[in-house]
């Protein structure tokens, strides 16, 4: 395959994992670095440094409609983003001193985890709205626009919600993805975060994450500008696509359709990467 | 009322959906351009990204790549776009900082700036 072949096909793989990635709130890093190690047997290194870029792009793209629009919620992203980005460091630093083949059985696993998320029904919105003292003090809370007019939220358990993101910020940095899967985990679950604000804000919150660790990336020489480019450029394509069907699409069909994508390529990540072929 | 969105956070929200949205358009053009730079000329060479060689110096850093770039060499030209890339969020967090500022909410000026040492040591003291 010459230069021109790979790049065509990196940028439609690139575009069709934005797209989904958008649309399912994943991000399209947990199926860019499977397809590019998988399918086009790129060093999983590169393939982190590249998608770590994608990330960057996707999240801000998105989030600079989303912002607009006033779903995001800047204080809860700014306040996590302490946790996200000192886990991101930490992931980098950790990404140089652990084996591609452990790279690829964590990545398996957190993929097999986010197919687990992906293809849950989307949890109830919380309906009472008791305010929590601490959320209260740090201005957590909220209210964002729905065709019924302005709800308001209110944030629950935020140090559960700030250690978890940590994670997030560490698997981000480590894999070079999103990691929107534990981002549920914390804002849905723990946070009580309703579901729009949730998955916009962590749109919002991801570009600042993959920031921290792709400065650590690019200095020690995992990004390629040859393969970064059709990957940026395509997952942006896609994102883009992807959030202007947000609020028109009806997702459910497609989180199960995506969530076996990833399932699969997580049972073949954690094959390659036990059978030392990563 | 606590929480909800006064209307300087609106502008706030705005100024940063701007930002956000120029940076990723203006590093998307430059990547382009060193894109089609680099595959008109290095289209017909073989694609092989299996085996990891790292990327040479000059691409690790933001002189080297500020003079790559310059030099009009497409693969210089596309660093030069994902450098920017990179920077956009940063750049958002250091206008959050003044945005807290005048809307004198203090604990999240430190908290943006928390964030902003974080990512600077990430793309400056980890090299």
């Amino acid at each position: 395959m010459n230069v021109l072949e790979f790049t065509a096909l990196v940028w439609i793989g690139s575009v069709i994992a934005g797209f989904l990635g958008s649309l399912t709130g994943l991000g399209g890093g947990v199926v860019l670095v499977p397809l590019l190690t998988l399918f086009f047997k790129v060093d999983i290194r590169y393939a982190v440094g590249a998608s770590l870029v994608s990330v960057i792009a996707t999240s801000s793209g998105a989030a600079a409609a989303y912002v607009k629009e006033g779903i995001s919620n800047i204080r809860i992203g700014m306040f996590l983003e302490i946790a996200t980005t000192l886990g991101a460091l930490l992931g980098a630093f950790l990404a140089a001193r652990i084996s591609t083949g452990t790279i690829a059985i964590v990545f398996g696993a957190v993929l097999l985890y986010s197919a687990y998320v992906a293809g849950q029904p989307r949890t109830k919105d919380p309906l009472d709205d008791v305010p929590d003292p601490l959320a209260t003090r740090l201005r957590l809370n909220g209210s964002f626009p729905t065709p019924e007019g302005m709800r308001h939220y209110c944030v629950r358990r935020v140090p559960a919600g700030f250690s978890l993101m940590f994670g997030a910020g560490a698997l981000s940095g480590l894999l070079g993805i999103g990691s929107g899967a534990v981002k549920v985990l914390a804002m849905d679950q723990a946070m009580r975060i309703p579901f729009k604000v949730s998955t916009t804000t962590s749109n919002f919150m991801i570009g600042v994450t993959a920031a921290a660790s792709a400065g650590v990336y690019l200095s020690r020489g995992y990004i390629d500008p040859g393969l970064s480019m059709p990957v940026m450029l395509g997952v942006l394509t896609g994102s883009f696509l992807g959030s202007r069907m947000l609020f028109k699409a009806e997702t459910k069909s497609l989180r199960l359709v995506f969530s076996a994508i990833i399932l699969l390529l997580g049972a073949q990540m954690l094959y390659k990467g036990m059978a030392g072929k990563i | 009322m606590l929480g909800v969105p006064t209307w300087s956070d609106r502008k706030v929200e705005e100024g940063i959906g701007t930002l956000l949205r120029t940076g990723v358009l203006l590093s998307a053009a430059i990547v382009f351009l060193g894109g089609a730079v680099y595959l008109a000329r290095h289209g017909e060479s073989p694609a092989d990204y299996r085996v990891f060689r790292g990327e040479p110096s000059e691409l690790r850093q933001i002189r080297g790549i500020v003079h790559e770039a310059v030099s009009l060499r497409g693969r210089g030209i596309i660093q030069l776009g994902l450098l920017l890339l990179i920077a956009t969020p940063v750049a958002r967090v250091i206008f959050s900082i003044f945005g807290f500022a005048a809307e004198k909410d203090y604990p999240y000026v430190g908290f943006a700036s928390v964030v902003l040492v974080i990512l600077v040591y990430g793309l400056l003291g980890s090299s």
